[in-house]
């Protein structure tokens, strides 16, 4: 067993425990403000000072609550979000007015707070306590649980709450070798998108020949509408710094690097703060708690390119060069950054490897389903009542997410599709709302679970249009290294622009198959290989609403403007107009009071008009009446 | 031009090997864009091709090498954000504006640029002025910001 002066890495880390248990004994009640991006937005930073000037305010005879800024714990759909413990009241919605009420209250029963509680979908009662709100109920908070607890900004609080436990004992009784079997026996698979064996990935790598090894945490989170990675990064970085750590002591690497978005400010910032704090206590840095593993992380920005996102583009990125993906005959496991053996993983898998020491790998293996161990989070987000994030454990259906956890479709609309897997994903219909979500059963349904984005889709989305709005994402971000994607994604993004047109023709299906199917054997990386999966699932399950387009020029779910007409029903129209300071085009002209009109001439069928009159008296027609 | 900025950004990173994207990040972050002249700058001090520092640059889309207006605009066109009406938002300064994805109004008062995500996907339609959030933004109330610049 490692020794040093001080005991064992277990001892060392007991001390710095006593230290921060004492300065914040953990019987204090306390006030736990939301201050992720989400909440930040909404202004939770007021509602955090607020809050703090209230207590101040408060007897001092009479023990005071801890205020503590949190990461994002969720609900974002309700923020600004603020949890009091020990009882476990939740708020919602609050602002900075609010805090005397939060302060103060006693009781499950008070008054003043009863804007601020949830109102039961069913019954219409507001909810007291967080795991009674059917948002929080079904889902199973391994990895967000410390997102929603623990003040981001200060270690001694994490540590206090068990943080860097899983590293001190890890490093105290188990050997490299050992620490690898458990991960490959927890059964954790990549949180990324491939969803490949992590523990095998970390054998690979230590057994790949070579002097120096590095691991990496990816956090170029470039599936638009996945926000899960940046909020354990803003809410849990030591999580993610205590996972690397563990890895890179499995494998034998003294180096690490987060690689995140520049996009996000709040992350960099947070995992910056997390990595120095680290290095203070012992955590980081040379002979960590006394041992001799040492390990050091460095946080390099990204430059706004999705493909970086792949390994091999990533690592490009990160030795300062164009981030293009090469072809992986020999994985980066074995030459990865500067040809050295890197083991790659995205921060929800690091975040989860303390996990799987603190419970064991049978406890955490007995979550899930058969092929895909732990829960997963998803940010499920679009068209339902509750956005937000959501962690469940993987096997639970696309129904109970988006129904039982989210509420369900926002203004009790119909559910069309929920689209998973980002750009590379595939949107899966409503009929198969049962289908267990995992990563197997996914990719056999035409998408993938990619970093876990979630997508819901009502009967006012146009199955075409998503699938444009894909492809030229992809077209735009394809590297343009290999001929596939690069020229595949453009020529499928014009046939589709064609389709959405009302010009298309019926054998345009087809092309699009036969494309997509050269993309996905003929692309370099995975971006090229899965960039037809949007076109592909919704010809699949969606074939009637192309044929629609294509045969008479009608969108059905009144989304592709070319095939939309607008008018304005004169009986209906009070002549407010709203409509006409909002038109961008200035095609409504109307006397105050009396109705207006819509020149077609000039009309652009953006919809705004639409969407802003109050009387529905804008009426919408597909296909487009003749000028 | 001094670029005497650009010095010390390049010897704050001399220790690194990669080093020219987090510089070219600095070097952003102090002009609000990256000059020409800038870059030259920097593959003199670097001894590396003109053309390598111009391959980044020009790669990675958070990179501008055209001078930005007073006030950033940037939409989020990310699948919640286009769900929820982001490229209205696009539309309407594009039409009443005349600014596209990357450009600048003609006086200089602002610029914008469609982003990705800027993963704050549950307040969507997001569009951040200055590095500020701002949620459910209506083509209306985008109005009401311009007005104010």
């Amino acid at each position: 067993m490692p020794r040093s002066a001080l005991g064992t890495p277990v001892e060392t880390l007991d001390k710095i425990r006593q230290v921060a248990i004492k300065r914040r004994p953990p019987e204090t009640a306390e006030i736990r403000v939301c201050c992720g991006t989400g909440c930040q937005a909404r202004g939770s930073l007021d509602v955090l000072e607020a809050i703090k000037g209230e207590v101040q305010n408060l007897d001092a005879d009479g023990e005071k609550p801890r205020v503590k800024k949190t990461g994002c714990q969720g609900f974002c759909e309700m923020g600004t979000v603020v949890l009091k413990t020990p009882e476990d009241f939740f708020h919602c919605r609050v602002k900075p007015e609010d805090a005397p009420a939060i302060v103060h209250r006693g009781s499950e029963a008070d008054e003043s707070v009863r804007k601020l509680q949830f109102p039961d979908p069913a019954t219409g009662e507001p909810v007291n306590r967080m795991q009674d709100i059917p948002f929080y109920r079904k889902q199973k908070r391994l990895v967000l649980s410390r997102n929603g607890s623990v003040d981001p900004e200060d270690i001694l609080d994490c540590i206090a709450t068990g943080g860097y436990h899983a590293l001190a004992s890890v490093l105290a009784h188990t050997p490299p070798e050992e620490v690898i079997a458990t991960v490959e026996k927890s059964g954790l698979r990549g949180r990324g998108g491939g969803g490949f064996p992590t523990g095998r990935k970390w054998r690979t790598c230590r057994d790949a020949p070579g002097a120096k090894r590095y691991v990496i945490c990816n956090a170029d989170e470039g599936d638009p509408g996945a926000f899960m990675d940046r909020s354990i990064l803003e809410g849990a970085p030591h999580a993610v710094l205590e996972g690397m750590a563990i890895g890179a002591y499995a494998i034998g690497a003294r180096q690490g690097f987060i690689y995140v978005r520049n996009e996000y400010p709040l992350a960099v910032e947070r995992v910056t703060l997390a990595i120095a704090q680290a290095g203070e206590f012992g955590l980081l840095g040379e002979n960590i708690l006394g041992t001799d593993f040492s390990f050091s992380v460095r946080v390099m920005r990204g430059g706004g390119a999705f493909v970086c996102g792949e390994s091999t583009a990533l690592m490009a990125s990160l030795q300062g060069e164009v981030g293009e993906p090469r072809t992986k005959y020999i994985h980066t496991v074995k030459s990865g950054l500067w040809d050295c053996p890197t083991t790659l993983n995205n921060v929800e898998t690091w975040a989860n490897v303390p996990i799987i020491f603190e419970m064991g790998a049978d406890k955490y293996a007995s979550i899930g389903s058969e092929g895909s161990k732990g829960t997963k989070i998803f940010s499920v987000v679009g068209k339902c009542k509750n956005t937000g994030l959501v962690e469940v454990p993987m096997g639970i259906t696309v129904r109970e997410i988006v129904e039982d956890i989210c509420g369900g479709v926002q203004n009790d609309k119909q559910l069309k599709a929920v689209q998973t897997g980002g750009p590379s994903g595939g949107c899966i219909p409503a009929s198969l709302a049962d289908l267990p979500v995992d990563f197997d059963s996914l990719t056999e349904a035409g998408s993938m679970m990619g970093s876990g984005g979630m997508i819901v889709m009502d009967e006012d989305t146009c199955m075409v249009d998503v699938a444009k709005y894909f492809t030229d994402f992809l077209r735009k971000e394809s590297c343009g290294k290999c001929t596939p994607c690069r020229e595949g994604t453009d020529i499928m993004y014009q046939i589709l622009c064609r389709i959405s047109k009302g010009q298309g023709k019926e054998e345009d299906l087809e092309l699009l198959e036969e494309i997509g199917k050269t993309l996905k054997v003929a692309s370099l990386c995975a971006l090229g290989q899965t960039a037809a999966n949007p076109v592909l699932s919704t010809i699949r399950y969606f074939r009637e609403e192309y044929l629609q387009h294509i045969r008479n020029g009608v969108c059905p779910a009144g989304v592709c403007r070319e095939l939309l007409s607008y008018s304005i029903d004169p009986e209906l129209c009070k002549g407010c107009g709203k409509c006409v300071r909002a038109c961008p085009s200035e095609a409504i002209t109307g006397e105050k009071k009396k109705p207006h009109v819509i020149d077609a001439e000039k009309c652009v069928a953006c919809g705004v008009c639409y969407d802003q009159c109050a009387f529905n008296a804008v009426q919408r027609t597909s296909p487009r009446k003749k000028r | 031009m001094d670029v005497s900025i650009v010095d010390e950004i390049v010897l704050q990173h001399m220790e690194e090997s990669a080093r020219i994207v987090p510089i070219l990040q600095d070097v952003q972050r102090h002009y609000r864009y990256l000059p020409e002249e800038a870059l030259r700058h920097v593959a003199g001090r670097l001894r590396i091709p003109c053309s390598r520092v111009y391959a980044v640059a020009n790669f990675y889309g958070a990179f501008s090498l055209k001078p930005r207006g007073k006030h950033l605009i940037r939409v989020c066109t990310g699948t919640a954000c286009h769900l929820r009406g982001s490229f209205k938002l696009m539309d309407l300064l594009a039409s009443k504006f005349n600014v596209e994805d990357g450009e600048t109004s003609s006086d200089g008062a602002f610029s914008v640029e469609a982003v990705n995500c800027l993963g704050a996907c549950a307040l969507a339609p997001v569009v951040t002025v200055d590095d500020k959030y701002l949620d459910g933004v209506s083509p209306d109330r985008l109005l009401k910001i311009i007005k104010q610049f």
